[in-house]
């Protein structure tokens, strides 16, 4: 415990005088708020604007939240049929790495052009797109690179195709589909937020930054930025937690492979 | 009756293409029930190949393989053998207990069945305090004797072992040597056991076959007679030079140690 505090110290420090000669910088050269809001500008008015930003953050954190389920089960279930079929694999594969390179939530455009202005159907299909690449690469990868050792061990107690995938290669993926979820948790919150930049219902933490910025309330904009990072921070604590009671010693699992 | 017999065994590996290789070539050999068996030889001479057409994990270009009186396929599917390689290979998300019983859940026992077989398994490679860890908290000679009593825990009369102990440090490796010739002495298993060190091959063994490579073959059997295995005194005992001057002129004499000082080790 008393070690964890120590660990955490640095970093709370760090914070502390980052504000501070923030605050102190927008005094002392007299910073115009459209051009930097003080700290504690910022912070007056994400505390008067509380509800509001809890309502915007409840519907870009429900969206990323429905895209993340989605992206999630589509994608365990093609990293399936990816090892089980190897010629998809080849197909799949490198389209899949493409994709990832390319930032495709662009594609909301074109995606909002197809259903109503006010859906909020466009960008849970954006979230889901982006999360269902992520895991699907990594879960794939867990289910095929299994150690040639334990498949030939496998082999030589005669099991089955199906009892290597369900002894082998399905606990081998497992660590790979929470790393996956820790890499999507926040990529699923950040493609919520620039999904509401491309028009539709100005509701969310994102289209509400935007139009915050347009009306020159700077303070309040940042506001919601601040709410922005709470919502990615929820979103990857409750990855970290989900994890580590899933897998109990999972870091060390990674770390201390046994051969 | 053999517990292996080999005859006139081939392995081609891609064979009619160009990068073809003539892993093994017309080897014969019978293996005792109740015999240790080493297969020494420099790397690429085809032991590895040998073991895994035994095990029926590769099938044979030409030639019979016989084991425990069946097809080796059919003894596969029986589970009349235990294998254990140089990696381990155990499975990080299974307790030591659990990975024991693996083969013992493949084969459909019980799990009452399968408590008290592993737990026996654990006390006879000494580690019943081991039973809820989980792999990555062992270090690898603890690991390499879990893969051991895996290995056994079917009770197989067949220990197939490709270089087990070849990640282990010396200390531990001859520890290790010392407490598997106990546990087939007292399980009366036979064991096949690849190795490229000469004084393990020498140590553990009944008969060291020397093999050679380019095509990988026999070129000589060395009868070892070290009565009473087993035994401290055993690595300090002139027959024990005896055998290992044996064997290392028979590698010599095979071209496949001295001039290229490569693959076999003296230690
Ligand atoms: N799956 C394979 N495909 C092609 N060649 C192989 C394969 N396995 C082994 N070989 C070749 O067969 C020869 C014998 O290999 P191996 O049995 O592993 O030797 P050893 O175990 O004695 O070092 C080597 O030349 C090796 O390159
Ligand atoms: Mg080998």
């Amino acid at each position: 415990m008393k070690s964890r505090l120590r660990a955490a110290l640095p970093p709370v420090v760090f914070g502390v005088a980052f504000f501070a000669l923030w605050e102190a910088a927008v005094k002392i050269f007299d910073l115009k708020p459209y051009f930097l809001s003080a700290p504690s500008k910022i912070w007056d008015q994400f505390a008067n604007n509380k509800s509001l930003i809890w309502e915007a953050a409840r519907v870009s954190g429900t969206n990323a939240l429905v895209g993340l389920l989605a992206g999630t089960v589509l994608g365990v279930a093609m990293s399936f049929l990816l090892s089980r079929y190897r010629i998809l694999g080849d197909i799949v594969t490198p389209l899949a790495i493409a994709l990832n390179a390319i930032p495709i939530f662009v594609l909301v455009a074109v995606l909002n052009n197809m259903y109503s202005i006010t859906s909020e159907i466009p960008r849970r299909l954006m979230v889901t797109l982006v999360v269902y690449f992520i895991v699907l690469v990594n879960v794939a990868k867990g289910l095929t690179q299994v150690s040639p050792t334990q498949i030939e061990l496998m082999r030589s107690y005669a099991a089955p195709e199906s009892a290597i995938l369900r002894k082998v290669r399905v606990p081998n993926a497992v660590p790979y589909l929470f790393t996956a979820l820790k890499i999507s948790a926040p990529a699923a919150v950040i493609t919520a937020f620039v999904s509401e930049y491309f028009g539709g219902a100005q509701n969310g933490l994102g289209s509400r930054i935007t139009s915050n910025i347009a009306n020159s309330k700077n303070a309040a904009a940042w506001a919601y930025v601040l709410g922005a990072c709470l919502l990615g921070l929820a979103f990857y604590l409750v990855s970290i937690i989900v994890e580590s009671t899933a897998t109990p010693g999972g870091a060390k699992r990674i770390s201390g492979r046994s051969r | 009756m053999s517990t292996v017999s080999v005859s006139n065994l081939s392995k081609i590996f891609n064979e009619g293409k160009a990068n073809q290789v003539g892993a093994l070539v017309d080897v014969s050999l019978s293996i005792e029930k109740g015999e240790f068996v080493s297969l020494i030889g420099p790397s690429g001479c085809g032991k590895s190949t040998l073991l895994r057409l035994i095990a029926n994990l590769l099938e044979p270009t030409s030639g019979d393989i016989v084991v425990a009186g069946k097809s080796a396929k059919q003894s596969r599917l029986d589970q009349d053998y235990g294998m254990a390689f140089q990696q381990a290979g155990l499975f990080d998300w299974r307790t030591v207990t659990k990975n024991i019983e693996l083969p013992l859940e493949l084969k459909g026992w019980d799990k009452t069945k399968r408590e008290a077989r592993s737990r026996e398994m654990l006390d006879l490679v000494k580690l019943p305090e081991f039973a809820d860890h989980f792999p990555w908290q062992l270090s690898g000679g603890m690991q390499q004797r879990v893969a051991i009593a895996r290995a056994l825990a079917a009770h197989p009369p067949l220990l197939l072992m490709d270089e087990p102990f070849g990640a282990l440090d010396e200390m531990t490796r001859e520890h290790m040597q010392a407490e598997l010739l106990s546990i087939c002495a007292a399980t009366g298993t036979t064991v096949v056991f690849v190795t490229h060190s000469i004084p393990e091959a020498v140590y553990l063994s009944n008969r060291v076959v020397v093999m050679s490579p380019r095509p990988g073959r026999i070129t000589k059997i060395v009868d070892v007679n070290l009565d009473g295995h087993c035994n401290e005194t055993t690595r300090e005992r002139p027959e024990f030079f005896a055998a290992i001057t044996a064997v290392r002129e028979a590698l010599r004499a095979s071209g496949s140690h001295g001039h290229t000082g490569v693959g076999v080790e003296d230690r």
